[in-house]
């Protein structure tokens, strides 16, 4: 878990892939280096999704926790 | 110092655009990839959705090839463009379902470009290869494909360059044409082998099975929704629903769909305050949403399909919850309806 709030969150609840995808890298745009977003998702694609996502654009993800069918990561913008 | 070219190549996750990108990043050229979300996207939902894809990776197969590449890749959600400018009155018209590939390509394409010149790059790359598709890949469309695009020639088909006129990165040397293809026709096997030349092992099946407009049962599920509602139109919930369940329509007014195992019960749960839903209480069974306007007695012969669907087929009575906007209407005891009764083409 990450020490400060996150500056961003995407609530994609219900969202089937790729709009978790589609709505994190709207909200990364224009983000400093070092920000962080909060994802909440319902679907299991995102565990695989987001993680894809940011090593393409060079984020990281720093926080991965499932509970019943809800999914919360949390990622952290990186230079790109 | 001559400027790194910069291309925007569209990604769909197969093999040949893959390629495509490869050849022309071997060429020094700066590539990121496009890739376009119509709601009609057959994998990530249905990976979502059915608890039997589990075991499956539910890779985004787009993702994954960027990654392969090591290229940026934007993913970029066109849903409500597409559905107005594309799906529902396509001016080169359908193919065989209801894929309307020719004016699919020129919207992407399009995109792609604006995209492009929104962000400084020089061209747009494809996967394309003439005469692999019956409709949107053919000789005769692919200038057609440029210019209604717009694109012009900015289109680079690398698979396929040495059987198209030289495109403005190919003349003014950006690319070297001599490096391209000149692939044509439906056989996989020079894809193939290229694809084994830069060692590439594990890619999607390729080529047309992406999208579910391509997809016959789809489609009948498409045409059915639009014949019933009275208009060629659809929200995008409509066309995921499409995706879900066993479709069932008893009669003009109203129609189940029926969940088939535990993922799609989870998914349409997701559902049940925006419609009828029907449970089974005496006997596990599955969750089913009515789309329409039923009446009493619609809900009451629904409701004997329902248990028919459930543990309880043979039993003598199945006690079926009738629930609107997520709440309990009325519970019915019913028995259970007869293969006789439900006809095969009351199945969508």
């Amino acid at each position: 878990m990450t020490g400060s709030s996150p500056t961003g969150r995407v609530d994609a609840r219900r969202l089937l892939c790729p709009m978790p995808v589609i709505r994190t890298q709207a909200a990364a745009e224009g983000l400093a280096k070092g920000s962080e977003i909060e994802i909440l998702a319902t679907d299991p694609g995102v565990l695989h999704d987001i993680p894809a996502w940011c090593r393409v654009h060079g984020h990281e993800v720093v926080h991965t926790e499932r509970s019943g069918r809800e999914i919360r990561l949390i990622i952290r913008i990186g230079s790109s | 110092m001559v400027a790194q070219r910069k291309a925007v190549a569209l990604i769909s996750g197969g093999l040949d655009s893959m390629l495509a990108a490869k050849v022309i990043l071997e060429q020094g050229v700066h590539v990121e990839g496009i890739n376009f979300y119509t709601g009609f996207c057959v994998e990530g939902h249905t990976h979502a959705i059915r608890q039997q894809d589990e075991k499956k990776p539910k890779r985004n197969n787009a993702l994954w090839v960027a990654e392969q590449l090591g290229i940026r890749l934007n993913i970029i959600d066109v849903a409500e463009d597409y559905r107005q400018e594309v799906m529902l009155n396509p001016r080169h018209g359908y193919g065989k379902h209801l894929n309307p590939c020719i004016d699919c390509k020129v919207f992407m394409v399009s995109r792609a470009m604006h995209w492009a010149e929104a962000h400084g790059y020089d061209f747009v790359i494809t996967g394309e290869v003439i005469g692999q598709r019956p409709m949107s890949q053919r000789k005769g469309t692919m200038p057609l494909i440029a210019s209604e695009s717009g694109a012009e020639d900015r289109l680079l088909r690398p698979l396929c360059a040495q059987k198209l006129p030289a495109t403005l990165p190919e003349r003014e040397g950006w690319v070297n044409r001599d490096a391209l293809f000149a692939f044509h026709g439906r056989d996989r096997s020079p894809q193939i082998a290229l694809a084994e030349r830069y060692g590439f092992s594990d890619y999607a099946q390729p080529a047309g099975g992406c999208c579910f407009l391509t997809d016959a049962s789809y489609t009948r599920k498409l045409r059915d929704l639009w014949k019933h509602r009275g208009k060629r139109d659809y929200e995008l919930d409509d066309i995921v629903l499409l995706k879900v369940g066993r479709h069932i329509r008893p009669g003009p007014n109203y129609k189940l769909i029926i969940s088939r195992e535990e993922g799609e019960n989870h998914f349409l749960e997701g559902y049940r305050r925006e419609f009828v839903a029907l449970r089974t209480l005496s006997h596990p069974g599955p969750l089913t949403l009515v789309d329409g306007d039923p009446g009493a007695t619609d809900l009451d012969f629904a409701a004997r399909i329902v248990a028919r669907y459930s543990k309880g087929r043979d039993a003598e009575q199945v006690r079926v919850q009738i629930e609107r906007g997520g709440e309990p209407e009325r519970i019915l005891d019913v028995l259970p309806a007869q293969p006789a009764e439900i006809p095969a083409d009351w199945l969508l």
